[in-house]
């Protein structure tokens, strides 16, 4: 069977697995087995292609296979990846391993948080490794109903609302992209022949342009609800701030990287003369995501709010370089993606650890935190250090190559978009900073907090790992940043 | 003609059968044995099932007046499977002490509606068309008046007689004008000398209101609620979903038959009735707190999703339709069936009584949540992919607009189906309904139908068969 698929049935097994065990413990040894072997693969499949690149093989797509499924319909099971595609792969990866050991301590119900958690992910590799626009968006369904269930079972505060409100949100996105998906498909045999679903056969052909008009704003803003485009962001906050612990970390780590990877893999690679004539208005939009969620985070006084709005803004500056539509400023959208993913899911990770020690998450509670909890202060400060771009971590790659690429453009709105979108590093720079004086220095503010423990092997485990990858990507971005530029060469072609 | 041709209506002929039979043992068990014959009945049908699926002559008899081809085959299968489930799941409700009885009664007028529904299916002439349509309508009016120590039941047998009649009339009505202008009953001729008249328009829309009536579409739709609640819970499952399903098939039938030259026509008029019915349905689903009434508002919505298959007139529609409706059957006796578990063992209905009842009784909460996951159209389980297709053949013939708000449709039915698996899973209770054990038979049910929601959509060579066997305009 072919390696990609085997992305989508180790989590199967794995929640077989956890059906099968009797208690708590099991499942959680049981879950972590399963990631930890879901890791293994991803990286194998990453090494695969780069040895396939090595020997040559310049295919646009690679590692491919494919299922007839529904043929009259021309429905085909089909994977395959690209150097974006098993970049995300190893991303989500590693966000599903740290995110098994951030809920290690799960107490409710646990079989059936593991079964959710990893169902979800499942639907997220399928995903990424799907090239049939129908499997695609199945896939990208599967990866959205189980946030309801972890959020309103597991989460916190206002669980209820913020689970249905994100659910209907991104459902609503959803029901939008499949009307753009239609189209597509309808048009994907302008000159007779057979429709089909299949991306790389759809790219080949030019779809119409009164077609294009229609159907790409459907498409992209139905990834970009999932990649929180302004407006329709709002359920970021209020889900991620409620969510438990683990699922923020995958939902703001990976699931937002779906809209952002869909927009272009679907959206604009498909439709490149209407994304071409419409840019500027998304442009705008994403430009007001930036600026507007930084300028959001600075108010917030909850951990988790803080974090959610700055992902916003910077999921926000993911689509503005897809927008940009050059290789600088998409291969700088790739790596804030995967930057993004892990720096977020270790903020959430240590928020969640965070709070499970001082049962608040509001910061002016909070302070000198440094003093008893040292390894996670420290990890606390390079989060937030990669977060507000300082130079040899990952975040300073992507922004570099996301804001160079920009200004590259040669229309002055883009230009002045790019200076206002830059702005947000400024304010992104005071909210960390804001945070970490706060929380972490200064005198211990409650009593209560001078004997709490440091991380248990566990967090420190989960930690570590998301922690190697952003420094990785930050001191040798090389690796990456060649894995993607390759890719994008057929998208770029199309845009151009 | 000879004997040997009657075989064409086995369909027929084997229902007959076991209803005659049922109606013998009846009045040779004695007192004490009346309950045996639920037993025999089920198994009965069962067979009755089976016999269906084996390879069917095709043909047309009565000088065409009754036809039977593949897809009507296959219709009447997919119906059977949906009777033989609403069976199993009444099956422990029959054995209530009041019921005793009467076990007999609610087999015979079951499988005498059925009957009407397969000679409805089959027709090629109008009048056939008709007497199929009563004789499906009338004893379920008996049906839902089962519990007639009960007003609720009572009102709804009521009500659903009085408005299938009226319903009925106008339906006669309008036929009475298409066939003054062709001058024949019969589906082939009509279709020939069929012309886009006013009057023909006229008298389809009169028909158009009589078949909205049976499929219970807004605004012919206000029966449904009440009689729903009112009437037995097993009983309004055979309504929803077989009843239903039937007149869905026998609509889609006749519009493609016969009315193929007015096409431009029904596609306006099923444009704004399936936006209505859709809408309409899902806006009062929103506020229903009994789960009867929930489900009858949410299946007025499923029916406005029907319609999607229809207005193209294409040959995916009809498959579409045909297919939908196999997983709406899987996924509503589902529904139904776990309240119907819950309404027997605890004689609770409303959904507040059901907050919390994942940790009292974690496999119905399961099976309720994928059905309303399937209802609700969300992968992977069947009704992901029956929707899907649905819209795909809709946007097939460009109707893009329709499809939109559709789409958007189902983002308000996914809010109140959630409501469910929110009071299920969700929501803590003081008083949760206890942990009970189910029955055999009720859990043979619920198994069939997860096994049907879960199966139906991957299985892509079901569809590929009904794709065969379905055609367009």
């Amino acid at each position: 069977m072919n390696i990609l698929t085997w992305l989508v049935i180790i989590p199967l097994l794995t929640i077989t697995g956890i059906l099968l065990v009797k208690d708590a413990r099991q499942t959680k040894i049981v879950s972590a087995i399963g990631m930890g072997i879901q890791l293994i693969v991803a990286f194998v499949i990453v090494f695969m292609y780069v040895n396939l690149r090595k020997s040559g093989n310049t295919d646009e797509m690679v590692l491919m296979s494919s299922f007839e499924w529904f043929k009259s319909l021309n429905i085909y099971y089909t994977v395959g990846v690209d150097g974006i595609s098993v970049a995300m792969i190893a991303l989500t990866s590693l966000v599903v391993f740290a995110g098994v050991f951030a809920s290690w301590e799960m107490e409710d119900l646990k079989k059936e948080f593991f079964i959710s958690l990893i169902l979800l992910s499942t639907g997220v590799f399928g995903f990424f490794i799907s090239l049939d626009l129908f499997t695609m968006f199945l896939f990208y369904e599967v990866a959205v109903i189980p946030m309801y269930i972890l959020i309103g079972i597991w989460g916190s505060g206002p669980k209820e609302y913020s689970a249905m409100k994100l659910t209907l949100m991104l459902m609503g996105g959803s029901a939008l992209l499949m009307v753009g998906l239609f189209g597509i498909y309808f048009n994907s045999a302008p000159d007779g022949g057979e429709l089909t679903f299949n991306i790389l056969e759809i790219s080949k052909v030019t779809i119409p342009i009164e077609a294009q008009r229609w159907f790409f704003p459907f498409t992209f803003v139905g990834f970009g609800v999932l990649g929180a485009l302004f407006p329709l962001h709002t359920w970021s906050p209020d889900g991620h701030s409620s969510a438990p612990t683990a699922v923020s970390m995958l939902h703001a780590g990976v699931l937002m990287k779906l809209g952002g990877y869909g927009a272009f893999r679907v959206a604009m690679f498909l439709m490149p003369e209407a994304a071409a004539e419409m840019a500027w208005i998304f442009i705008i939009l994403t430009t007001i995501s930036v600026v507007y969620g930084a300028f959001g985070a600075i108010v917030q006084k909850d951990l988790k709010y803080i974090n959610a709005y700055s992902s916003v803004s910077h999921c926000g500056m993911v689509l503005f370089a897809v927008l940009m539509m050059n290789k600088t400023a998409m291969t700088g959208a790739v790596i804030q993606m995967i930057s993004h993913g892990l720096m977020t899911a270790l903020f959430f990770a240590l928020i969640g650890m965070i709070y499970g020690r001082t049962h608040t998450r509001m910061i002016n509670e909070m302070g000198g935190l440094m003093k008893v909890i040292p390894f996670l202060g420290v990890a606390y400060v390079i989060a937030g250090l990669a977060s507000l771009g300082l130079p040899g971590l990952s975040g300073f790659v992507a922004e570099m190559n996301i804001f160079f690429g920009a200004f590259e453009h040669p229309e002055t709105f883009y230009r002045v978009a790019t200076i206002i979108a830059v702005s947000s590093i400024v304010i992104t720079a005071v909210y960390i900073l804001r945070v970490v004086a706060i929380l972490l220095l200064g005198p211990i503010r409650d009593n209560h907090f001078v004997g709490l423990g440091d991380a248990k092997w566990y967090e420190k485990l989960s930690l570590v790992t998301l922690i190697t990858g952003i420094v990785y990507i930050g001191m040798a971005p090389l690796g990456l940043s060649s894995l993607i530029r390759e890719s994008l060469i057929p998208i770029i072609d199309k845009l151009l | 003609m000879n004997l040997e041709s009657f075989i064409i209506m086995r369909h027929e002929l084997v229902l007959t059968l076991a209803f005659i039979f049922i109606l013998v043992a009846e009045v040779f068990t004695g007192e004490r044995n009346k309950e045996k014959i639920k037993g025999i009945a089920v198994v009965l049908f069962a067979i009755v099932t089976a016999v269906g699926f084996l390879p069917a002559a095709t043909g047309s008899l009565f000088g065409g007046m009754y036809q039977a081809s593949g897809t009507t085959t296959l219709m009447k299968n997919i119906l059977n499977i949906g009777t033989l489930i609403v069976l199993i799941q009444s099956y422990t409700w029959l054995g209530r002490p009041e019921n005793r009885d009467r076990i007999h009664e609610y087999f015979l007028l079951l499988l005498s509606t059925l009957i009407g529904m397969n000679f409805m299916i089959s027709s090629g002439h109008f009048l056939m068309f008709y007497l199929g349509i009563e004789l499906a309508t009338i004893p379920l009016a008996a049906l839902a008046a089962y519990d007639r120590y009960q007003n609720r039941s009572a009102e709804a047998g009521i009500k659903l007689i009085l408005s299938s009649t009226l319903s009925s009339g106008i339906l006669l009505f309008g036929l009475s004008m298409i066939y003054g202008v062709t001058g024949s009953l019969y589906y082939p001729e009509v279709a020939a000398k069929l012309s886009s008249v006013p009057l023909v328009v006229l008298g389809f829309i009169f028909f158009f209101a009589g078949m909205g009536f049976k499929m219970s579409l807004v605004p012919f739709h206000l029966w449904t609620a009440d009689v729903y609640e009112g009437a037995p819970v097993n009983v309004t499952s055979y309504l929803s979903v077989v009843s239903k399903g039937a007149a869905a098939f026998i609509f889609i039938i006749i519009l493609f038959n016969v009315f193929p030259v007015i096409s431009v026509t029904w596609e306006k008029v099923i444009w704004v009735i399936a936006i209505m019915t859709i809408t309409i349905g899902n806006l009062f689903a929103l506020r229903q707190k009994n789960m009867k009434r929930f489900l009858a508002f949410s299946s007025i919505a499923q029916a406005g999703f029907f319609l999607l298959g229809f207005i193209g007139g294409n040959q995916l529609g009809m498959t579409t339709v045909i297919y939908y409706a196999l997983i709406y059957i899987f996924s509503n006796l589902a529904a139904f069936g776990v309240v119907s578990v819950i309404a027997e063992k605890t004689g609770k209905e409303s959904m507040d009584d059901y907050d919390g009842l994942y940790r009292t009784n974690p496999g119905l909460s399961i099976t309720m949540m994928l059905a309303m996951f399937s209802l609700a159209g969300i992968p992977p389980v069947a009704g992901f992919f029956g929707k899907f297709f649905l819209f795909v053949a809709a946007a097939e013939k460009g109707f893009y607009v329709l499809v939109t708000i559709a789409v958007l449709n189902t983002i308000i039915a996914l809010y109140y189906y959630l409501l469910v698996v929110k009071a299920m899973f969700i929501n803590r209770s003081d008083a949760p309904i206890a942990s009970f054990k189910s029955d055999f038979m009720q859990k043979l049910g619920l198994a069939i139908c997860i096994a049907g929601i879960v199966v139906t959509g991957f299985a892509s060579g079901l569809f590929e068969m009904i794709r065969n066997l379905s055609y367009g305009i």
